[in-house]
């Protein structure tokens, strides 16, 4: 075995091994942004965890919780509805004794996210207005269960 | 699914397609490095590796389907990146193995047996296990069986316990397991448990002093409990390692359940403080503080117990350089446990620095997957749990690598997953397994509506 032999298949191995890692980076891109730029997976190895904000206009595409203890915890929206409590079947649960166990609901109806507060003993605030009917949430106003701040982001 | 207007939004899809292609490549380079080795070593492809690749690669598809069918929102990624370490700590064995003299204590096709079995109590774990959540109920149990694990090495008689000076086996027979490996997994169960419970009053009780809020005195109980028993492992079973590794897991979830800095303040200043009175105290302790410290002393290097090994792996990483030697044309029998504490600078050898980068950026990738998977998770038991179990994934690859490195004091912890070591692999095994099963649960689409249409709903008698 000749040693410019041997030297080709070393750096053939630790590219592959870096292949790998670049293919597994491209995996999560994919995950965050959706397949749609996928061709160039190898451009941004650095997986910034930050919300698609790409959409250039429309809907609602994300929950994000920006207070309380969940704080950080994003929800990709379908259109399923999105209920909010301690409940342990909630889709949001929430640790926080100011909460009910069903405290909210969320769900998009023509094409906008509506909040509907499910009798809750504290309450349910959009913005600084106390929900006591179905109300359309606009992007990135605040709504307020307990300790617990959400928002709609695109 | 479509959103309401019909404009398809990003969900998290299962993925299966792109974790069997990372699968497939994972254990494609396996072989590579395989084929490498042998080419390496005697100039030809060794015999064995079809037979070998076929096997690792039998044993991860099947592993891949228990997943897809038990977990099918699991994520992509964990699987693959577990597989390529733990295949190339394999072909490192079996390098070092076919090394010579002191290759003797190395051998592959016993990693690779408990690669198996680890992927049998992987594939048992995510069968078991159908909700993460059943874990919390057992949050004491979890506490006292780790507590119980830990305890055993040390009460036993050193004959049964103690190899190379670390008193933290158990040894039965022919046959001997680290206990220590599974009472980690039991002990961040019991701690994500307790601090989801108790994380209200260490949150916000206290006051505050210049920038930093003090917790009450009272509320210091858990810490310095834990605090205790990690200097009770260090002292009883001459293990700074797995001290470390513990005390580090229980101040960085603290951290996580509080998010109150003064905690970790707190944490380090005890570990520091609790770590230089066991240096003074325990001569032991003293003398890996002091081959830390002076490892380029040649009276230190030349004495037993020195700091031969060390500054052997650290000469074995220099000749490695950027590119390596190649695999299987360095030197692994020049350094003492090139197999099990000292596989990295064994590795760092043959694949230099590029290599060790690339296995570091997997493990990096296999914590940032446990994180997201918190990240992602929906009730705080959940977060706590993922949270603490990549933390300590992460932690113990930085206290090994840390140490072989001369960054911190050497402590004998082994690589996950890449070490020869079957306690470690299976007890790794059973925490990736763990993980997969929050990832699945924290991917999933929330369950469907009872109603699909309107705001009320019609009942019918």
């Amino acid at each position: 075995m000749s040693e410019l032999t041997l030297l080709l298949i070393r750096l053939a191995f630790l590219a592959a091994l870096w292949f790998f890692v670049i293919a597994a980076v491209g995996v999560i891109r994919t995950d965050l942004f959706g397949p749609r730029t996928a061709p160039a997976p190898a451009r941004k190895p650095a997986k910034a965890v930050k919300p698609p904000s790409r959409a250039k206009k429309g809907d609602p595409r994300q929950l994000i919780v920006t207070g309380g203890p969940l704080q950080g915890t994003i929800i990709n929206l379908t259109e399923t509805p999105i209920t909010i409590g301690r409940a342990n079947d909630a889709t949001l649960v929430l640790s926080d004794d100011y909460a009910s166990s069903r405290h909210a609901r969320l769900f998009p109806q023509d094409g906008q996210w509506i909040v509907e507060d499910l009798g809750s003993t504290n309450g349910t605030y959009l913005e600084r207005s106390k929900v006591t009917r179905p109300t359309p949430v606009p992007l990135g106003v605040p709504i307020r269960i307990g300790k617990t701040v959400i928002e709609l982001r695109k | 699914m479509s959103a309401v207007d019909g404009a398809p939004v990003p969900m998290t899809a299962k993925r299966r397609g792109a974790q069997l292609a990372m699968l497939a490549f994972a254990v494609l380079i396996v072989m590579g490095a395989y084929a490498s080795v042998g080419l390496g070593l005697d100039g030809e492809i060794p015999s064995g590796m079809l037979t070998y690749g076929l096997g690792l690669g039998a044993l991860m598809l099947a592993a891949y389907l228990v997943l897809a069918r038990f977990a099918p929102w699991g994520d992509p990624l964990l699987l693959p990146l577990v597989t390529l370490v733990n295949g190339i700590g394999i072909v490192m064995i079996y390098r070092i193995e076919h090394s010579g003299k002191l290759g003797a204590g190395a051998n592959a096709t016993n990693q690779l047996m408990w690669t198996a079995l680890g992927v049998v109590m992987f594939s048992a774990t995510l069968i078991v296990l159908k909700d993460q959540r059943a874990l919390q109920r057992m949050t004491y149990t979890a506490g006292f069986v780790g507590v119980i694990l830990m305890a055993i090495p040390a009460v036993l008689p050193g004959s049964l316990s103690e190899v190379q000076g670390a008193k933290i086996w158990i040894r039965v027979g022919g046959f001997s397991i680290q206990p220590g490996e599974f009472a980690k997994l039991a002990l961040v169960v019991f701690f994500a448990g307790y601090l989801v419970a108790k994380r209200d009053v260490l949150a916000l009780a206290g006051r505050r002093l210049l920038f930093i809020d003090l917790p009450r005195a009272r509320d210091l109980g858990p810490v310095l409990i834990t605090w205790a028993f990690s200097i009770a492992t260090l002292v009883l079973e001459k293990d700074l390692g797995t001290s470390l590794l513990l005390f580090g897991t229980f101040i960085a979830m603290l951290y996580i359940a509080t998010q109150r800095t003064s905690w970790v303040l707190i944490g380090i200043l005890l570990f520091v403080g609790g770590a230089v009175l066991a240096g003074m105290a325990f001569s032991h302790v003293e003398a890996r503080f002091n081959v830390w410290l002076h490892a380029e002393d040649p009276t230190l290097y030349d004495a037993g117990g020195g700091s031969y090994q060390l500054m052997q792996g650290l000469f074995a990483i220099g000749s490695g350089g950027i590119l390596g030697t190649g695999l299987g044309q360095g030197h692994p029998q020049n350094i003492p446990l090139s197999f099990s504490d000292f596989i990295f600078p064994a590795t760092g050898e043959e694949l230099g620095l590029t290599g060790l980068m690339a296995i570091l950026m997997v493990y990096a990738l296999i914590v940032e997957r446990g994180l997201r998977t918190a990240l992602a998770a929906r009730d705080p038991f959940s977060k706590l749990l993922a949270g603490g179990l990549s933390f300590i994934l992460a932690w113990q690859v930085f206290i090994i690598i840390g140490g072989v490195t001369r960054l911190i004091p050497l402590t004998g912890l082994v690589t996950p997953f890449m070490s020869a070591g079957g306690s470690a692999l299976l007890a790794n095994w059973i925490l990736i397994a763990v993980l997969v099963r929050m990832s699945d649960g924290a991917r999933r689409p929330p369950p469907q509506a009872i109603q699909d249409e309107g705001l009320t709903q019609v009942m019918q008698r």
